[in-house]
């Protein structure tokens, strides 16, 4: 038992000796590698990761056999033994007129992200065949003053996640401007606040598609002379409008509860409404507005998929409903790698905010 | 928690972005067609959207924008999915789309006081026939043994509702009211399948000025889903069985979720069915415009109706931009056959028409039927004089527009000047119904009053 400890700890050490050489070889800051933290942060995550896809694999073979064996009974019953015998070769040999319409499997959804890559190449390749063909005609209309030819063909998917990030910034910047100083505002006064309380708390849960309807009627009678598409401006406000909720809540409290000295202190110090606001006010109620700031983020990330697919703005959320409506063999798992995707823009945006948060306030040591 | 796992995840996505962000294949398309052919019209407005709803009868879009049609005629066109025909609808009024394929019966709709009104014109009808009635399997299973059986053992078609009829009743019976789905309350296929159903004396309901749900006095509810979802409906049980244009029919055969039990080709033969709409506005500002599209349309039309050309139109609109639905489904019925219940297939040819039988001229008699179809369903409340059906077609659909660009066309030598029919604008050919009734536009009244 005891020779067994020591053989353990030894290697132990010498695991952990080798994997510092590796790490000083690469001058990767580690003061003190130990393998409980490796464990920790590194391994158990990966095999989590592992032990997601393998019960999703499990679970998608499952559903799988559900679906082929109704299949192959319903022909049974419907045709009778030969036809049956028919649709079990058919699905084995997996040809697409008779696959079971199910969850897919983790393979596939790694194929299909590779199909949308490769997809994405031949696109960017047809928009630079495009370019060279209209440049001449291009050169005669911008001289004519008129508006260049743009590309014609679909944006790939590629292009869809960034179409969605800009309409997501675009809707972040507007709640940030509208919530922020709303914020400090109705914090600054509680007779404003107690004015406007109904307000927040009515629009607060109201859903992003009746927001969406909301800013629709109201931006297509604004934009009636323009003939631009109106659906970017008309999702990103209601991105915007929807988000803005959290910021301006935490905004309101974080002014309204600022310590008591801070504020005699600026009375003291007889400085003047704004630079008391943004000397004193604003600076310790920053990691709660900046804790709205995060959540006005990802509720923005999350209402865009549906927005975008009821404005039929281009982005993730017109693929994901795309792809639903095509009902093709592939367009399950090409759904499934959207949503990996949504989750790790968001996951990484929450990060990117969090980072930002660390940097400027007080409190070093903000968590998720 | 900054572990990590953040900076695992975080190179991943970055080496994805990387990976596809990087080199393209600049050889790949350098063959393409480098000097763009000069138009003889003089185009206003060469860039051009256009929308369509993910139907099979969308491939004359598809067709003149991959053949290059479009372009022979200096035409820049995308072509954009919408969710729905009232979407549709709003986006080419209020000019976000320059242009859609559209339900022949939204444009005269708009213009005949029956939902959204505006000024809409038709220069161009896609296609005849593509319809299908389907039923869960649930109810076909019911309504099988009510079915006449030929001499092979399999359904004589057509199959009329008559064998639905004790199904209804046996659901009406056990409290639940029969619900079946259609596209668009002006659709082709909310008036089939009230026709197919009037026909074996199911009552569809009527609609009233008051009353827009078009439920008074109904023996089957019928409601409004947009087209690529009905498979998705039906499949959670909420209708139990639907009237839509291909894929959607195919789709639920191919996903083993119902039985589509008649075409509209069994219905009325040779039926109008999509058309190309344009606002007013946008062809008065942009005539050579409207018929230069109209060209390119014709030409895909031409196109799609040489039968060695349906595997390729298969193939393009199988892409995801188009209808995505898989090549197997939308081939069944776009090359010549259509599949009943699973193992049934037979030839239908005329399935889907693109161009015979003057499939793409604007014919005033379609448009007509129509309007008598909103009137006989009370979509259009007070009876109207002989003349106002006349005069309100002759605002919505524009033969003039189809004539300038086929008589181009024959100039250019694309088509032959006899498929340019010699007509008062009346289609002459005699309509076949499933209950045997007949229609001529001359006479709308006494068609209705059948």
């Amino acid at each position: 038992m005891k020779q067994s400890v020591t053989v353990n700890k030894t290697q132990e050490l010498k695991l952990a000796g080798a994997a510092k050489a590796a790490l000083s070889k690469f001058k990767v800051k580690s003061p003190k590698f130990d393998l409980k933290t490796f464990l920790r942060k590194v391994i158990v995550p990966l095999a989590s990761i592992l032990l997601f896809i393998g019960l999703w694999h499990i679970g998608a073979k499952a559903l799988f056999n559900i679906e082929a064996d109704y299949k192959i009974q319903k022909a049974l019953t419907d045709q009778g033994q030969a036809a049956a015998n028919a649709m079990a070769a058919c699905i084995a040999s997996g040809d697409i007129s008779c696959q079971p319409n199910t969850l897919p499997s983790p393979a596939q959804v790694w194929e299909s992200f590779n199909t949308l890559i490769a997809d994405h190449k031949v696109i960017s390749a047809d928009k630079l065949a495009f370019k060279e063909k209209t440049a001449a005609l291009n050169e005669k209309r911008i001289s004519e003053g008129k508006d260049p030819i743009t590309y014609t063909g679909r944006p790939s998917f590629v292009d869809q996640n960034f179409t969605s990030l800009n309409t997501v910034f675009a809707g972040f910047l507007l709640a940030f401007f509208i919530a922020v100083p709303i914020g400090i505002i109705i914090g600054l006064s509680d007779t404003l606040r107690n004015a406007f309380n109904w307000l927040i708390q009515v629009f607060k849960p109201v859903s992003p598609v009746v927001w969406l309807l909301l800013v629709f009627m109201i931006v297509k009678t604004m934009t009636k002379d323009s003939n631009s598409d109106s659906a970017f401006i008309i999702s990103f406000i209601s991105v915007g409008l929807c988000a803005m909720w959290a910021t301006l809540v935490n905004t309101a409290m974080g002014v309204s509860s600022v310590d008591k000295d801070y504020i005699n202190v600026a009375k003291v110090l007889k400085l003047g409404p704004l630079q008391k606001v943004f000397k004193v006010i604003l600076p310790s109620s920053l990691p709660l507005i900046f804790t709205g700031l995060r959540i006005t983020l990802s509720v923005a990330w999350m209402v865009l998929i549906a927005i975008e697919l009821l404005a039929q703005s281009p982005g993730l959320g017109s693929f994901v409903w795309e792809e639903f409506q095509n009902g093709a063999n592939d367009s399950n798992s090409k759904i499934i790698v959207a949503m990996f995707i949504i989750g790790i823009i968001g996951f990484l945006l929450d990060r990117i905010m969090l980072t930002i948060q660390n940097m400027v306030s007080f409190n070093k040591n903000a968590t998720a | 928690m900054k572990s990590i796992t953040t900076k695992i995840f975080g190179l991943g996505l970055l080496l994805a972005v990387l990976a596809c962000g990087g080199k393209t294949d600049k050889k790949a398309k350098e063959t393409a067609e480098a000097n763009i052919p000069e138009s003889t019209l003089e185009i206003e407005k060469p860039q051009l959207t256009f929308g369509f709803i993910k139907l099979t009868d969308m491939a004359p879009l598809a067709i003149a924008k991959e053949k290059g049609f479009f372009e022979d005629e200096g035409l820049f066109v995308s072509v954009e999915a919408q969710s729905n025909w009232k979407n549709v609808l709003d986006r080419v009024i209020d000019g976000q789309l320059d242009g859609s394929h559209m339900l022949s019966g939204q444009p005269i709709a708009a213009g005949a006081g029956f939902g959204r009104q505006a000024e809409l014109v038709t220069p161009f009808s896609m296609d005849l026939n593509g319809n299908g009635i389907t039923v869960s399997n649930d109810v076909w299973s019911k309504m099988k043994p009510n079915v006449p059986k030929g001499d092979d053992g399999k359904p004589v078609h057509p199959i009329k509702a008559d064998a639905l009829k004790p199904v209804i009743s046996d659901y009406k019976n056990s409290g639940k009211p029969f619900k079946m789905g259609m596209v668009f309350p002006v659709s082709t296929h909310n008036y089939e399948i009230r026709y197919w159903l009037a026909a074996a004396g199911i009552h569809p309901g009527m609609y009233t000025a008051d009353n827009v749900q078009g439920q008074i006095d109904a023996e089957v509810l019928l409601s409004v889903t947009p087209p690529p979802q009905m498979p998705a409906t039906l499949e959670a049980g909420t209708i139990y069985g639907y009237c839509v244009g291909e894929p959607w029919n195919q789709q639920a055969v191919f996903k083993g979720i119902g039985v589509p039990v008649t075409t509209n080709y069994d219905i009325w033969k040779n039926n109008p069915e999509k058309v190309f709409v344009m606002t007013k506005k946008f062809v008065e500002e942009n005539p050579n415009t409207a018929i230069a599209v109209t060209k390119a349309l014709i030409r895909a039309g031409k196109w799609l109706d040489e039968p060695e050309n349906r595997p390729e139109a298969v193939k393009i609109l199988s892409m995801p931009q188009y209808v995505g639905a898989d090549e197997v489904v939308l081939a069944n019925s776009m090359t010549g056959t259509f599949e009943f219940e699973k193992g049934d297939k037979r030839s239908m040819p005329d399935f889907n028409v693109f161009y015979k039988y003057n499939a793409t001229y604007p014919f005033y008699s379609d448009g007509i039927w129509f309007l008598t179809q909103m009137r006989r369903w009370g979509q259009i409340p007070e009876a109207k004089p002989a003349g106002w059906y006349e005069e309100t077609i002759k605002d919505i659909y524009r033969p003039d527009i189809w004539k300038k660009a086929a008589e181009l066309l024959v100039a250019e030598g694309h088509i032959p000047a006899s498929d340019i029919p010699v007509t008062d604008v009346y289609n002459p050919a005699p309509s076949y119904c499933i209950d045997g009734t007949t229609y001529n536009a001359n006479v709308p009244f006494g068609y209705i009053n059948s």
